[in-house]
C-alpha cells in the first residue's frame, strides 16, 4: 500500500474501528448470510475480571509457612452433612461439574468417572439422564435434577450418592439447553424419549415448581423417595448470588453450586453466554456472605464453578470462601479436548485448537463431544481417565502448594486474608485489598 | 387393610413404611387418614399396593410412583403423579396445576378438572380428565396421550411433540406447532380404551385430536415468530 496519494498527499494510518471489531464484523456477515444466531458451546470468551487479577501473600514475619512434602494439608471435604444421612466425603476438593451424556459421548462420560474416582472426587450426570457405564465407573456420582426431566427414574435417582437440583447454569442464567439434531443417535433419543433427529430443547425452567417456596416443597419431595440418605445440591447461575443463595438454603438445600459465566454450556446462543450472567470472581463474596448471614457458612457447602484451571484458581475460590470447585472445561481439555494434534481437522471445520466451540454439531475431532461412532473411536476411555485423575492430583498439589506457603494445614483454612488484588475491579469483587494499600473499593467505613 | 394416620404418625413415617413393601407383599391394600393437603405424600412408591387417601392432598402426592394405585378422595394439590413411570393415580375431586408433569407411563384419572400446564413435558403418561384443563397443558409434551372430555383452556399442546391430546369440548386456542388432526381408525381404538381405563361416559366419536405439525423439530429462521 502505497503511503500517498497521486498528488503526494499522505494517506492516514488505515484504522480499525475499536467498536467494529473484525470479530464484530465477522459476526454480523454471518448474521446477514445465515438469519440465525450463532450457537456454541463453552462459557463466556470475553476477559472478565477473574482468579488471574489476584495474588497470594504467602508467609512472612507474622506468618509461618508450613514444609512443602513434610507438613500436612489436608484437602479432603465433607459436602451435605446438614440434612442427609450419607453426605458425600472427598478426597480432594475439586469435583467434575455436570455434563450430559448426549453432549459428551458415552467412553467420554466414562472417563469422567473414572478419572474423579481414581483421584477420590465425584463426578455429576447432565441433562439426558444417568448412564450404566457412566454409574459403573463412578464412585460418587451426583445425579442433576434438570428442567426437562430427560432421562429422569426414581430408580436412577436412588443409585445416585447425591442429587443437584438445577435451577441455573452461568453460560446461561435463565436459558435453556439445546441439542442439535446431529447429535440425537438412537440412544440419545430413546433415552430422552424423543424422536431422532430433531433439534432438542431443554426447558429454562422447572415444569412443577417455581420459586423459593415450590423449591422447599420439590427438596422435600426428592428427600422423601431417597429417604433423607442423599445430600441435596442446588445449582444456580452466578447471576443474582447473594439472593440466590439464601433463598436456595432457606428452602433446604444442603450444598450450593454457584456457576460464574465463565462455566461451559454443550450450546446456546453466543450473545447469552456473553451478555448475561456475573464473572465467577464477582458471585463468590456475596454468596459467602448470604451464608455467613444465615449462619450457615461451612454447614451448607459452596462448590464454585467457571473458569477454574489451575490449583491457584482452586486455592483462591477456597479462600474467598468456598468449601470447593467444580471443573467441566478444564476437565474436558485434560481428556484431550482443542488438542493441537488435531489442528489440521480443526482447520478443516474453520477454527483453531483453543477455539473449537462448535460442540453442538458433533463433529468433535478429539471425539469427545460427538455421537458420531467413527469419531468416538478416537477417544480411550482408560487414557481419557488416566489423564484426568493426572490433571486432578496436580490442580490438588499446586493448591496445596500455595496452602502451605499461607501457613495453612488443610485447604478450608485459606481466607481472603491471604489475598490481594492486582486491579480495582478484582479488589471490588473479592473484596481484598488492591495490591500494596489496606483498600479496596466498597470497603466499608472508607471513602474513595 | 392398613390404616394410617397421617397428623399422627406423619410423613416420614408413611412413606418410609410404603417404601417398605416389596414386590409379593401381602399388605396391599392402605387407607391414609388425615392427609390435611400434606405434600409428597405416597410418593416414590414401588410396589403393586392400593393407597387410598381418605382427603385431599398437597403438592406432589404420588410423585414418581411404580406400580401402586394411589387413589386420591378428594382434591391434590400441584404436581400430582410427577414423573409417574407405571401405576394408577385417581383423584376424585380436582387437580392443581402440573397434573402428570414428565410422566414417562402409567395412567392418571383426574375425575374433577384440572388446572394449567396438565402434562407438561409428558414423556409417555396417560392423563384422563373427567372435566376441563386450563392452559398451557400438554406444554412441550413429548408422548403419552391426554383425553379431555370438557375442555381444553390457552395454548394446548404449545411445542408438543409425538404425544396425543383428544378433547370432547372446545379448544380456547392451540399452542405453537399444535394442530387438530384426522381421528383416525387406529386413534378412535386408543381412545376408546383410555375411555374405557378412565372411565368414562362419553363416546369416541365426540372427541378430535390433536398433536404435533412437526414444523418446529428442526429450527428453522422463518419460524422465528412461533417461538
Amino acid at each position: 500500500m502505497k503511503d500517498h496519494d497521486a498528488r503526494g498527499i499522505p494517506h492516514t494510518t488505515p484504522r480499525q474501528s475499536a467498536t467494529f471489531t473484525q470479530d464484530a464484523n465477522s459476526d454480523i456477515r454471518r448474521a446477514a448470510a445465515t438469519g440465525i444466531y450463532d450457537i456454541r458451546g463453552g462459557g463466556a470468551k470475553r476477559k472478565v475480571p477473574h482468579f488471574d487479577d489476584l495474588l497470594f501473600l504467602g508467609a512472612s514475619i507474622s506468618r509461618y509457612p508450613l514444609e512443602g512434602y513434610r507438613e500436612k494439608c489436608g484437602t479432603d471435604v465433607t459436602l451435605g452433612g446438614r440434612h442427609a444421612t450419607n453426605p458425600i466425603k472427598l478426597d480432594i476438593p475439586i469435583t467434575i461439574a455436570g455434563m450430559s451424556f448426549g453432549a459428551l459421548s458415552g467412553p467420554a462420560k466414562e472417563a469422567l468417572g473414572r478419572g474423579a474416582s481414581a483421584a477420590g472426587t465425584s463426578t455429576t450426570t447432565g441433562d439426558g439422564g444417568m448412564t450404566p457405564e457412566e454409574r459403573g465407573h463412578s464412585s460418587k456420582l451426583v445425579y442433576q435434577y434438570l428442567p426437562s426431566r430427560y432421562g429422569m427414574n426414581p430408580d436412577d435417582l436412588r443409585k445416585a450418592d447425591a442429587i443437584e437440583i438445577v435451577v441455573g447454569q452461568g453460560a446461561k442464567p435463565g436459558g435453556g439447553g439445546m441439542l442439535l439434531g446431529q447429535k440425537i443417535s438412537d440412544r440419545v433419543a430413546e433415552m430422552r424419549n424423543l424422536p431422532k433427529g430433531i433439534d432438542q430443547r431443554s426447558s429454562c425452567r422447572h415444569p412443577d415448581w417455581t420459586g423459593p417456596d415450590d423449591l422447599e416443597i420439590k427438596i422435600l419431595e426428592l428427600r422423601e423417595i431417597t429417604g433423607w440418605k442423599v445430600p441435596i445440591y442446588v445449582k444456580v447461575a452466578g447471576a443474582r448470588p447473594y439472593f440466590d443463595t439464601t433463598l436456595a438454603v432457606k428452602a433446604g438445600a444442603d450444598v450450593v453450586v454457584l456457576d460464574g459465566m465463565q462455566g461451559g454450556t454443550a450450546a446456546t446462543q453466543d450473545v447469552f453466554i456473553e451478555h448475561v450472567g456475573q464473572p465467577t470472581l464477582a458471585c463468590i463474596r456475596p454468596a459467602v456472605k448470604a451464608l455467613q448471614d444465615l449462619g450457615m457458612h461451612r454447614e451448607v457447602q459452596l462448590i464454585v464453578s467457571g473458569g477454574i484451571r489451575n490449583g491457584a484458581d482452586v486455592a483462591k475460590a477456597m479462600a474467598l470462601g468456598a468449601d470447593a470447585v467444580a471443573i467441566g472445561t478444564a476437565a474436558l481439555i485434560a481428556l484431550g479436548d482443542n488438542d493441537p494434534k488435531w489442528e489440521a481437522e480443526y482447520n478443516a471445520l474453520g477454527t483453531t485448537a483453543g477455539a473449537y466451540d462448535d460442540w453442538h454439531e458433533g463433529q468433535d475431532p478429539a471425539g469427545i463431544t460427538t455421537q458420531d461412532p467413527d469419531l468416538m473411536k478416537r477417544f480411550d476411555p482408560v487414557e481419557g481417565g488416566r489423564r484426568l485423575k493426572n490433571y486432578l492430583k496436580v490442580l490438588t498439589l499446586e493448591a496445596q502448594t500455595i496452602a502451605r506457603a499461607c501457613g495453612k494445614n488443610h485447604m478450608h483454612n485459606l481466607e481472603p486474608e491471604d489475598l490481594v488484588a492486582l486491579t480495582m475491579e478484582a479488589a471490588a469483587m473479592a473484596q481484598v485489598p488492591l495490591a500494596g494499600t489496606d483498600w479496596y473499593p466498597g470497603k466499608p467505613n472508607t471513602s474513595f | 387393610m392398613q390404616t394410617f394416620d397421617l397428623e399422627a404418625q406423619g410423613l416420614r413415617a408413611l412413606n418410609s413404611t410404603l417404601h417398605a413393601q416389596a414386590e409379593n407383599t401381602n399388605q396391599t391394600q392402605w387407607e391414609i387418614i388425615n392427609p390435611k393437603g400434606s405434600h409428597a405424600i405416597a410418593v416414590g412408591l414401588d410396589a403393586p399396593i392400593e393407597v387410598n387417601v381418605k382427603g385431599s392432598t398437597g403438592y406432589y402426592c404420588a410423585g414418581m410412583n411404580k406400580q401402586a394405585t394411589v387413589h386420591v378422595h378428594g382434591s391434590a394439590g400441584p404436581g400430582t403423579a410427577e414423573n409417574m413411570m407405571s401405576g394408577t393415580v385417581i383423584v376424585e375431586g380436582d387437580a392443581s396445576q402440573y397434573a402428570g408433569a414428565t410422566g414417562h407411563g402409567g395412567t392418571l384419572i383426574i375425575k374433577g378438572n384440572a388446572s394449567s400446564r396438565c402434562g407438561i413435558s409428558m414423556k409417555g403418561i396417560d392423563i384422563i380428565v373427567h372435566g376441563n384443563i386450563g392452559h398451557m397443558s400438554a406444554f412441550m409434551a413429548q408422548s403419552g396421550n391426554i383425553v379431555v372430555c370438557g375442555d381444553a383452556g390457552d395454548a394446548l399442546g404449545d411445542s408438543c411433540y409425538e404425544a396425543r391430546f383428544f378433547v370432547r369440548g372446545s379448544v380456547k386456542s392451540l399452542g405453537a406447532d399444535c394442530i387438530e388432526k384426522e381421528m383416525r381408525p387406529e386413534h378412535i381404538a386408543i381412545l376408546e380404551e383410555l375411555l374405557e381405563r378412565g372411565g368414562c361416559d362419553a363416546k369416541a366419536s365426540e372427541f378430535k385430536r390433536y398433536g404435533s405439525a412437526r414444523n418446529l423439530y428442526n429450527f428453522d429462521v422463518d419460524n422465528a415468530a412461533a417461538y
